[in-house]
């Protein structure tokens, strides 16, 4: 009988279909985005963040970049930039998810943490082979227009968050490229960061142990390509960053830099992501007159 | 033994034509996007840029050529199956023209920009909407042919059939579900770790819907039309169908391991999508054991050749599917090359390889005569076959590769490759791989020729007779 009558095999089909559908994915709600998985520090978008997800999903960045930090302890290191693994809480403003299921490029859940600025995000952006010569991303040099605010306040009203006037005076004289890199900066940092505290303070040795030891050299050298390279250029020749070969600035002074940056120029600090050992031998290969 | 006169099929000619002519596009925008992704300063325009252009590559494959072929393959088994002719074949018609406008559209919002971005469901609203009305006026034709038929049994490929109708609906329909902002643009209505759940749910089970349950009806029904032999078992063919569509839908979330989505989901996922191995495995050996006995047809009858070739690739994509599920695995390969390895020996070698042999077997039998040319086929499979086995393996390759470097670590814990270096080191396979694009779409070409041939050999007056 029931092989023989199609209304009733469709409706048994339609249950069959249903019983996973509802354990694995109505249930869920229940718990997913629920009071638990709440993290006080995230905030939603402001507008110009919302206009460049808005952009990023426009130019399909999620075809290459993930957005989820695996609880994989090498996912956590290439990726977490100190934040961890990702959490639930995290993207209940998410509208859609952009978590992605490739990584031609690295993962971006945390690049807010990343210590880049507007200026080496507007140049990669712009040519990523200028700062990563390997890289296979297309340039987006067509982002520096204007952006569309049109619907901006009614984008907020219809996801539900909060703006205030002054966030909409924001908009103003803004390109796309700025909402992009707005959207890059806000991305992981609402994450608390452990620090490394120590690493910032003085050296313990004031003087560099390193000094014109051709040992340390390619160490050094890959050190610089990873934290370096990307600003100064592959060769210390300088890019976005000054030229650095064979700078003649003292090694304190360079250690100095190195630790705490130089805000007013753009260069970031890197004491706590590298440490006092790491730092001295930069120093050392940046003063090297070598190739 | 020729088609009756009275089954319509004006329509199942006109969706294979389309879906040929988006399937064809769908491979020329692959290769261009994997040569894009060897040589960066190939994304030329914005439109014409990579995170635009993948999209159009995936809708064109899987809605154009995929479910395009589908629509024409269940018009034709309906119709023979049950011994009616097609409930409406004016809708028929009427659903030809909402796809291929349908189809049209979204490569050209999509290349403009306009897409939600979830995959495999990257259409704006409007069309996500017209999507939805040309599948449910299709299954209303369907399902009517079914339900006014001459013949009470219902063979095993109807059923797999009617589970398509409502499996795609449902989830097309769930996955979609959204809060339109304006015409072209909407926000999903679901927020974040959910959104992630209720995209893998329809991910998954869209190959479950779209790119197994249609294609294994449609094996089922050619492969003893094929070889005169009946299918094998037809009750295992039952056992394994209601096995099939229960535990799909619990598997989503193995797209989703390691990641926010609650442990346990993951783990049913895990467990449901090894169980699947059962009912996938089923198939393919029902395939096989109706081949008993004429095994040398392999060599003989090239229709044989796709159709077992595509069982085969079925059989080992089920195997290697459910090994990708287990969490361990998934953390090696995962975000990396070896899955688009995996997606393309489904999509390049199961599911075409099927419509390649089923295709034939309609034209030939709706022209009223034999195929143009049998040695262009054959060339014509090998093609495709060596093209896809190059991709499929330069792809595992590098993604091993791929996957090896990026959890490798120092005796510290820090890393031990950067980011790019494990890029630099797979850039050599994006290369080979283009290249096995070319051959697939040299033997696409010649399955176009063949075909048209075909139908010009079948109109002329001379075979009107036949």
């Amino acid at each position: 009988m029931l092989e023989k009558n199609p209304v009733i095999f469709i409706i048994l089909a339609f249950v069959v279909i249903m019983i996973g559908t509802t354990i694995t994915m109505i249930a869920p709600f229940k718990w997913i985005n629920s009071d638990s998985d709440k993290i006080a520090e995230v905030k939603p978008y402001t507008p110009l963040q919302q206009e460049g997800r808005d952009l990023y999903m426009r130019e399909g960045c999620n075809n290459c970049h993930s957005q989820t930090v695996r609880t994989l302890a090498a996912d956590v290191e290439r990726y977490g930039n100190g934040g961890g693994f990702s959490k639930s809480g995290e993207f209940v403003y998410d509208r859609p998810h952009l978590w992605g299921s490739r990584r031609m490029g690295p993962d971006l859940a945390r690049i807010g943490l990343k210590p880049l600025t507007p200026a080496w995000h507007k140049k990669h952006l712009e040519n990523p082979q200028s700062v990563v010569p390997a890289s296979n991303m297309p340039s987006y040099a067509f982002l520096n227009k204007p952006l569309d605010t049109t619907y901006s306040e009614r984008k907020m009203k219809l996801l539900n968050f909060p703006y205030t006037k002054a966030d909409l005076d924001d908009l103003k004289g803004k390109s796309e490229m700025d909402a992009m890199i707005a959207y890059m900066r806000k991305l992981g940092t609402d994450i608390s960061v452990k620090k490394a505290e120590a690493a910032t303070q003085t050296p313990v040795a004031s003087t560099n142990p390193f000094t014109d030891l051709k040992a340390v050299e390619e160490e050094a050298k890959t050190i610089y390509k990873q934290a370096c390279a990307s600003c100064h250029g592959e060769k210390r020749e300088g890019t976005l960053g000054s030229a650095l070969k064979g700078s003649a600035k003292s090694d304190a002074e360079l250690y100095k830099i190195i630790s705490k940056g130089i805000e007013a120029n753009g260069m970031p600090p890197f004491g706590n992501s590298l440490g006092e050992q790491k730092i001295w031998k930069l120093v050392t290969y940046i003063k090297l007159d070598t190739k | 033994m020729k088609a009756p006169t009275q089954y319509v099929d004006d329509s199942v000619k006109g969706f294979i034509t389309w879906s040929i002519i988006w399937g064809t596009i769908a491979v020329v925008v692959g290769i261009l996007i994997s040569l894009q992704l060897a040589w960066p300063q190939l994304n030329v325009a914005p439109y014409l840029t990579y995170g635009r252009l993948r999209p159009i590559h995936t809708n064109a494959g899987i809605f154009g050529w995929g479910i395009g072929s589908f629509i024409a393959m269940f018009f034709y088994i309906t119709q023979r199956l049950t011994k009616t002719p097609l409930w409406s074949p004016k809708l028929a018609r009427v659903t030809l023209w909402i796809f291929n406008v349908a189809i049209a559209s979204a490569a050209v919002t999509l290349a403009m920009g306009i897409n939600r971005t979830k995959e495999y469901a990257e259409l704006e609203w409007p069309l996500a909407v017209i999507v939805a009305i040309i599948w449910v006026l299709f299954s209303i034709n369907v399902f009517m042919t079914i339900l006014k038929r001459k013949e009470e049994q219902m063979y095993i490929s109807l059923w797999y059939i009617m589970a398509a109708l409502v499996g795609v609906t449902v989830l097309y329909v769930v996955n979609n579900l959204g809060m339109p902002l304006h015409l072209f643009k909407s926000y999903s209505a679901f927020a974040g770790t959910n959104d992630a759940n209720v995209q893998w749910w329809y991910g998954h089970n869209a190959v479950a819907m779209v790119l197994t349950v249609p294609p294994l009806a449609i094996f089922y029904y050619f492969l003893p039309k094929i070889t005169n032999n009946p299918i094998y078992s037809h009750r295992m063919g039952i056992i394994a169908f209601w096995s099939l569509i229960f535990m799909y839908l619990w598997t989503g979330a193995h797209h989703l391991l390691w990641t926010p989505v609650p442990d346990w989901i993951q783990t049913v996922a895990m467990a449901f999508s090894i169980m699947l191995i059962a009912p996938s495995q089923g198939a393919v050996i029902n395939g096989y054991m109706t081949m008993n006995g004429q095994w040398e047809k392999m060599k003989s009858n090239y229709l044989v050749k796709f159709m077992i070739v595509g069982i085969t690739f079925y059989g080992l994509q089920t195997l290697q599917g459910p090994m990708q599920s287990v969490r361990t695995f998934s953390a090696f390969i995962h975000y990396t090359d070896w899955v688009p390895g995996h997606v393309h020996m489904g999509t390049m070698g199961w599911v075409s390889m099927v419509l390649f042999g089923a295709t034939y077997y309609v034209t030939t039998t709706l022209s009223g005569t034999e195929v143009y040319s049998v040695k262009i086929a054959n060339a014509h499979f090998w093609l495709v076959l060596v093209g896809q086995l190059i991709y499929s393996i330069t792809m595992w390759i590098a993604g091993v590769q791929q996957g090896s470097m990026l959890l490798a670590t120092n005796p510290d814990g820090t890393l031990h490759y950067s980011f790019m270096e494990t890029m630099i080191a797979v850039f050599p396979y994006y290369k080979i791989r283009a290249l096995s694009g070319f051959i697939y779409l040299a033997g696409l070409a010649l399955f176009i020729y063949n075909i048209y041939k075909t139908f010009q050999k079948g109109a002329a007056p001379t075979a009107a007779k036949a």
